[in-house]
């Protein structure tokens, strides 16, 4: 067999192009999800468990927050903690709305269940030529889907085999770095993180983490004003 | 049990966030200051995320603006700057906190 085994007509080329742009974020999501499956096993759930939690939660920091806080806190505190974490989900949801005109309900269902941070960055930064961008989005969740729960599957696996002072964890914060570089693109972008930033350490105590939340909040509302009083400048 | 609960009640949560605008807001338009602000949610969040696992110490809690990790992080940051590679970003940091201990 000499050609390339080519892809059915169904799926558009958007589709692949999105799941190719996701690829250089595997080394990064890998050791995130092994991370996530370890920290769950160390903290007190089966891998089955584990393994499950990562199908069905299907949320990085989440999972990495569960896994803190399993064993001393009352469960539903956990959830509530961890649902205040995915709150940007909710924000993302909101901002891709606009692309998904005319998606079936069948289809929003499944395509929300895989969104993430990183199918999220990857969709914004597409091409702006992509002509299907839900197609595109569509390859990029794919792909993350596959590497995150292979690797949680691997993290659960391997469990406490791994060194405890092997600072694995830190690839969390540094994929999270790698994100947001490209996305400071504008002075309110800055602006915004720089605010979130401070914000986020200054309130680092609260509980559920909702320095995380105040943070972006806060964030967001001073970049809103900077743009505005740009506007009335121009 | 309690951790079967944990997960479907994580699970459930998640899903409905993530389904709020795609499902339930459907055909409708948002008004411009929220597409403005959706804008800023992307840096917002990773700042909010990323800012206080540099500057406070894992296990204790304590703030450190010594951390080794505060250091390995913004030479990440620069590598990330410089190459826009996410495995260059994790090898530049992960190597620097374990040089740095």
């Amino acid at each position: 067999m000499t050609e390339l085994p080519t892809a059915p007509p169904r799926v558009p080329r958007s589709f692949w192009q999105g799941l190719r742009a996701f690829v250089p974020l595997i080394p990064g999501v890998m050791p995130f999800g092994m991370v996530a499956g370890i920290a769950a096993v160390q903290a007190g759930f089966s891998p089955a468990q584990s393994i499950a939690f990562s199908l069905i939660g299907y949320a990085g920091s989440a999972q990495l927050v569960a896994s803190q806080m399993f064993g001393h806190t009352p469960t539903l505190l956990i959830v509530l903690a961890t649902l205040i974490v995915n709150l940007r989900f909710a924000m993302y949801s909101a901002s891709l709305l606009p692309l998904f005109d005319g998606v079936s309900l069948a289809r929003r269902w499944l395509l929300a269940y895989g969104l993430t941070d990183q199918s999220y960055a990857v969709t914004m930064g597409r091409p702006a030529s992509t002509p299907n961008p839900v197609a595109y989005y569509a390859g990029a969740t794919a792909l993350m889907w596959l590497t995150w729960q292979s690797g949680t599957a691997v993290g659960a696996l391997l469990g406490a085999r791994i060194p405890a002072h092997w600072p694995l964890e830190f690839a969390v914060p540094l994929s999270f770095i790698a994100l947001l570089i490209p996305v400071l693109r504008s002075r309110p972008q800055v602006l915004a993180a720089g605010i979130s930033a401070v914000v986020a350490v200054a309130t680092y105590n609260l509980p559920f983490r909702l320095n995380l939340i105040l943070g972006a909040v806060c964030g967001i509302a001073a970049g809103l004003l900077i743009q505005r009083w740009k506007g009335q400048a121009a | 049990m309690s951790t079967w609960l944990l997960i479907l009640g994580v699970g459930a949560g998640s899903l409905l966030l993530r389904a709020s605008s795609l499902v339930l807001l459907r055909g409708r338009k948002l008004p411009d200051s929220v597409t403005l602000s959706l804008g800023l949610v992307p840096a917002s969040v990773l700042a909010a995320l990323i800012a206080p696992e540099l500057l406070y110490a894992r296990g204790t809690g304590a703030f450190d603006p010594f951390s080794p990790r505060l250091a390995a992080g913004l030479v990440a940051a620069a590598v990330a700057w410089k190459t826009r590679n996410l495995l260059w970003t994790l090898i530049a940091g992960l190597g620097l906190l374990l040089l740095l201990g």
